[in-house]
């Protein structure tokens, strides 16, 4: 195999991978066996700290969280597709006072933390006499955030798809909004339907964040677990059940992803083109 | 308006002063951490580049909220080296964004076109040379933007490890909260705060990317 860095080895290349190659696995096998001899001497192996997992009150408990997680997942990522469509709109639209807030929403909403958003909503929407409660200070979080994200992705989608099929459609004697509902957008989608589900990753991973108040999802779960004292304290244990969970739930969305991303470009090659909309700096793809 | 920030400006001051140590810190880990991944993931031995994937994947998919949740609970569990909490924020994030800096340098590579470094090769260049003067200078222009992303999120993504005792910039609003002040002054300054960190940042994302944007 040629690439960018190296040529095709030849037989002094290929011995020297192949002692590079046995002291890269000796490294990791060193690395593995490290790791596995700290949990094994601080006993994370020990039948004690994983019983937990037979309970049938816990394990009804770790589903309740992560029910609670996929709820705010759910409910965050619908309302952020709402928001980002409307945003997108707004902005594209050819009245300035329009599109001079979305903009200054959309800039605003994704220069400032995630977790400095759910604090906000969280201590001091009460203030303003807001009871927004928990799962509602997170999902709104989630949502500003996300959907000014997503926003400039349908912006981005919107503006890639040809000119042509915008002119088209005035032509045909479609009213703008029209054009936009039943042209433009319905394509941008289509083109942007990959990095919108790896931003629907990335809001995954932000219901996470719902730990830091208190929201009781899958880590505040693994909290509590983590702190029984009858099972000896197992909080690596739950940190490694946790996080297999959400790895599964990301790598599964993330697959779905590379799916459609798959099947855009086969559609792409047999003529039926859209054209690869520049989405880079658009979208950063790896908030927390 | 100004007097909640005099008020308090020692919440404001340590906040931010330890967002900033955070972020270059990390920063700075992050880098060099990611781009030895990248160095695995490119690599012509195979362990290294699986060592590489795995890593990614596991680290892309993972909250970083767990990861700093590993870090403050677990670690200590393992009985290694007792270190502050301070210390283990650095190495969550650093942790975390090693495996986007690792992918942003791959990508980068992977836009340089292979007859750039074949034909470099035709005439004789060593391997040192065709990564200096041919690989790396074409490969920057295209990492440089989304390498900012990364940097941008990373200062932003700091603020979780307010969850996790490290008063920084994300501590603010729950310390003010407990003074009773008012919040949304509060969250005035703390927008300022970063704004002020994050605009130079996209500034010189913009610059780079329209000054470099012409060539090929």
């Amino acid at each position: 195999m040629s690439s960018v860095l190296y040529d095709l080895p030849g037989p002094r290349a290929r011995a020297r991978n192949k002692a590079f190659g046995l002291l890269a696995t000796l490294g990791i096998v060193a690395l593995a066996g490290f790791i596995s001899y700290r949990f094994w001497v601080t006993g994370q192996f020990e039948g004690a700290k994983w019983e937990w997992l037979l309970y049938k009150n816990l394990q009804l408990r770790l589903f309740a969280a992560l029910g609670a997680t996929l709820r705010a997942f759910v409910v965050g990522a619908l309302l952020a597709l709402v928001l980002g469509l409307l945003l997108a709109v707004a902005r594209l639209s050819e009245h300035a006072w329009l599109r001079t807030p979305a903009f200054a929403i959309v800039e605003f909403f994704r220069a400032i933390p995630l977790v400095i958003m759910i604090f906000f909503l969280f201590f001091a929407a009460p203030q303003a006499g807001l009871q927004l409660g928990l799962f509602w200070s997170l999902v709104m979080g989630l949502t500003l955030y996300n959907g000014s994200v997503l926003a400039e992705v349908f912006r981005a989608g919107v503006l890639a798809v040809p000119r042509g099929q915008r002119e088209a459609a005035y032509s045909l004697g479609m009213r703008k909004n029209q054009v936009m509902r039943a042209v433009l957008l319905p394509q941008a989608v289509r083109a942007m339907l990959p990095t919108i589900v790896s931003q629907l990753v990335v809001l995954l991973k932000d219901t996470a964040l719902g730990f830091l108040i208190t929201y009781q999802e899958l880590l505040f779960e693994a909290r509590y677990l983590g702190s029984l004292v009858e099972f000896e304290r197992p909080i690596i244990p739950t940190a490694l059940v946790i996080g297999a969970i959400y790895i599964t739930l990301c790598v599964a969305l993330s697959l779905l992803a590379g799916y459609l991303e798959r099947r855009n470009r086969r559609r792409r090659r047999s003529g039926r083109a859209l054209p690869t909309p520049d989405v880079r700096g658009v979208t950063a793809n790896l908030s927390a | 308006m100004i007097e909640l920030l005099v008020d308090n400006r020692d919440l404001f001051i340590t906040g931010f002063r330890n967002t900033i140590l955070l972020f270059l810190l990390a920063g700075v880990g992050a880098l060099l951490l990611g781009t030895l991944l990248a160095g695995m993931r490119v690599s012509p031995v195979p362990a290294l580049r699986l060592l590489g994937a795995g890593y990614v994947t596991i680290f892309r998919n993972t909250p970083l909220t767990l990861v700093f949740f590993f870090f403050a609970f677990a670690y200590p569990r393992l009985e290694l080296v007792d270190v502050s909490f301070f210390t283990r924020a650095v190495l969550a994030l650093i942790v975390y964004a090693a495996a986007f800096v690792c992918e942003v340098v791959r990508s980068g590579i992977n836009t340089v076109d292979v007859g750039q470094s074949e034909a470099s090769r035709a005439l004789g260049f060593t391997f040192t040379q065709t990564l200096t003067t041919i690989v790396i200078p074409q490969a920057i222009r295209s990492v440089v933007p989304p390498m900012t992303s990364v940097l941008i999120a990373l200062l932003k993504n700091t603020t979780i490890a307010a969850g996790f005792s490290v008063a920084e910039a994300g501590q603010i609003t729950p310390a003010l909260s407990e003074r009773g002040a008012p919040l949304l002054i509060g969250m005035f300054w703390i927008a300022i705060g970063f704004l002020v960190l994050i605009v130079p940042l996209t500034t010189a994302q913009r610059t780079l990317e329209k000054r470099w944007s012409v060539t090929r």
